[in-house]
């Protein structure tokens, strides 16, 4: 066996392996359910199906879905915004403020929440956002009547949730990012007569632009996608696209229709990503 | 303004991010320990809910089939993973790049497009759901990760230390077991952690793949959450909490990702 052979070889083993799992486990199931997106029916159990647009129509044609779709868009928009609104000056003091052992630590403690369950991170707002909870039982009393703190089972409970969920990504990303700025640009800046405002708007914040949109993807993707979230902290209010996706597989079991569903968010996601990419091309590439 | 003040805002601005991520999570600690099921006050110490959680068969099941289905998903994941990991940086080769580029999907696109999109594809093979589809589906969500851990540790050191062990007469079998497996040694071990980690948290996958009667510890906690109130729920919650905090955290403090962090 020649060496050229016994290279190819080589190549085809070692990722061989892991190529083929992947093929079987997500490209092959996604190339099945954008199949199954145009079909009537599911072709299993030997029922018959024909080809349609009549799901792909029915988005379009039908106010509950893009009222559906509105509303996801506006909880990515809503809870991207928070996070990073949030996340911005905690990473800046982290990055600017604290340093050796402690910010090691600090660090640590903010991304570690991050990497625990998430259905139980969930979960365990249903307890803090109850009117009947803990915090419920100690601040209600205090409160003027005709008011009362029960958040569970709102929008606002949704936001609250998610953004405790991705707020991590936020500041890990914007966190990288205004560390690598050299303290002697913003030194400069000041020495050159900038107020340290100034200072800010001008190095440091255009300079960390790149953290910030790298966590503006990684939180409104998954956003977009949720539905474990909306369903036990929303409750009734869970009316998104996530929610109706799950429904039709879980319940409803129109996977077609599911199938379309989960396309048509797919290509939101892509759409938004197009829309933003000169701006994500321009900012990434210097960064 | 002084410069101290700036400086006490900014530490207990810093202070209140890491209530509010910490908040939920110890009320629910807490409310594990408390005897009342309705969160009532004043709080009464009581071990009650750990006692009842050892008595739930269905959870107890559950749990052991969560950490039976990551501990083989660390094993696969790592394996499959490090050879593809080793592939990718000692060739070089045509379709290389778009190699690496089919990492991304499996991690980028929502949970919930790919759980339903596996969900479809096996019912309609034949593959069909349960503990079988779950691992499936686990391990490719794993194997991303392990492959970027594990190609760090490999993008820091050079093929050089390999290229020497072959001049001096070492077979690539001994170069791969006394040269490239003791240096890779810590970001396996990170990333087989890492595997596990991410078959022990996942749920949006497991919940579409399992059957009805077999299921993993995060499914079974949504189906109770759903149908209403167990307070037993608290107390395996806040074990499942420590142990992947534990987890993430021996991660971070034991092994580095290749290089410098």
């Amino acid at each position: 066996m020649d060496a050229t052979v016994r290279r190819r070889w080589a190549i085809a083993g070692l990722t061989g392996p892991a190529y083929l799992w992947l093929a079987l486990t997500v490209f092959l199931p996604l190339s099945a359910m954008f199949y199954f997106s145009f079909l009537t029916a599911a072709p299993i159990g030997g029922r018959e199906a024909a080809f349609t647009f009549e799901h792909y129509i029915a988005f379009f044609t039908k106010s509950v879905y893009w009222f559906n779709a509105r509303r996801s868009l506006e909880l990515g928009i809503h809870v991207t915004l928070l996070c990073v609104l949030i996340g911005y000056p905690a990473a800046l003091v982290l990055a600017k403020q604290i340093r050796g052992r402690w910010r090691e630590a600090l660090f640590l403690l903010i991304i570690l929440p991050f990497w625990s369950n998430a259905l139980v991170r969930t979960f365990s707002w249903t307890m803090v956002l109850r009117g009947d909870g803990m915090i419920g039982r100690l601040i209600n009393p205090l409160l003027p009547a005709g008011w009362e703190f029960d958040l569970l089972f709102t929008y606002p409970a949704i936001v609250i949730g998610l953004v405790h969920a991705y707020l991590p990504y936020a500041i890990l990303t914007i966190y990288i990012s205004l560390q690598a700025i050299d303290d002697s640009f913003i030194e400069a800046a000041r020495s050159l007569g900038a107020s340290k405002f100034k200072a800010f708007r001008r190095v440091t914040l255009p300079l960390s632009i790149p953290g910030v949109l790298a966590g503006v993807f990684l939180i409104f993707v998954p956003v977009i996608g949720s539905f474990m979230e909306p369903r036990i902290l929303g409750g009734k209010n869970a009316i998104m696209l996530g929610p109706i996706i799950e429904n039709q597989f879980v319940t409803a079991f129109n996977w077609p229709l599911g199938s379309a569903l989960s396309f048509i968010m797919l290509g939101i996601v892509l759409l938004v990503l197009a829309i933003a990419s000169p701006v994500l091309r321009r900012h990434l590439s210097v960064g | 303004m002084t410069a101290n003040t700036g400086r006490w805002i900014a530490k207990t601005y810093l202070g209140l991010v890491l209530v509010f991520l910490y908040l939920p999570i110890a009320i629910m600690i807490l409310m594990a320990f408390n005897r009342s099921a309705l969160y009532e006050l004043p709080f009464v110490f009581d071990t009650v809910w750990f006692e009842a959680l050892a008595k739930n068969d269905r959870l107890l099941t559950a749990s052991f089939n969560s950490v039976v289905i990551a501990v083989v998903n660390a094993f696969i994941a790592t394996t499959v993973g490090t050879l593809a990991a080793l592939g990718l940086a000692r060739y070089s080769f045509r379709g290389k790049r778009l190699l690496q580029l089919l990492l991304f999907p499996p991690i980028t696109i929502p949970w919930l497009i790919i759980g339903t999109s596996m969900l479809v594809f096996f019912f309609w093979t034949g593959i069909g759901r349960g503990l079988h589809a779950i691992l499936l589906g686990h391990v490719a969500l794993s194997l991303p990760y392990v492959i970027v851990v594990v190609g760090a540790r490999l993008a820091s050191f050079g093929p050089q230390l390999e290229e020497a062990a072959a001049t001096l007469g070492a077979t690539p079998w001994q170069t791969l077991w006394r040269v490239t497996a003791p240096i890779l040694a810590p970001g396996i071990m990170a990333a087989a952690l890492f595997a596990f980690a991410v078959s022990f948290d996942q749920f949006v996958i497991s919940y579409f793949l399992a059957s009805p009667g077999t299921s993993t510890l995060p499914v079974e906690i949504y189906t109770s959450i759903r149908k209403g109130f167990t307070p037993e729920i608290n107390a395996i919650s806040s074990i499942i909490i420590l142990v992947s905090m534990g987890l993430m955290m021996l991660v971070v403090r034991h092994f580095r990702f290749g290089g410098e962090r």
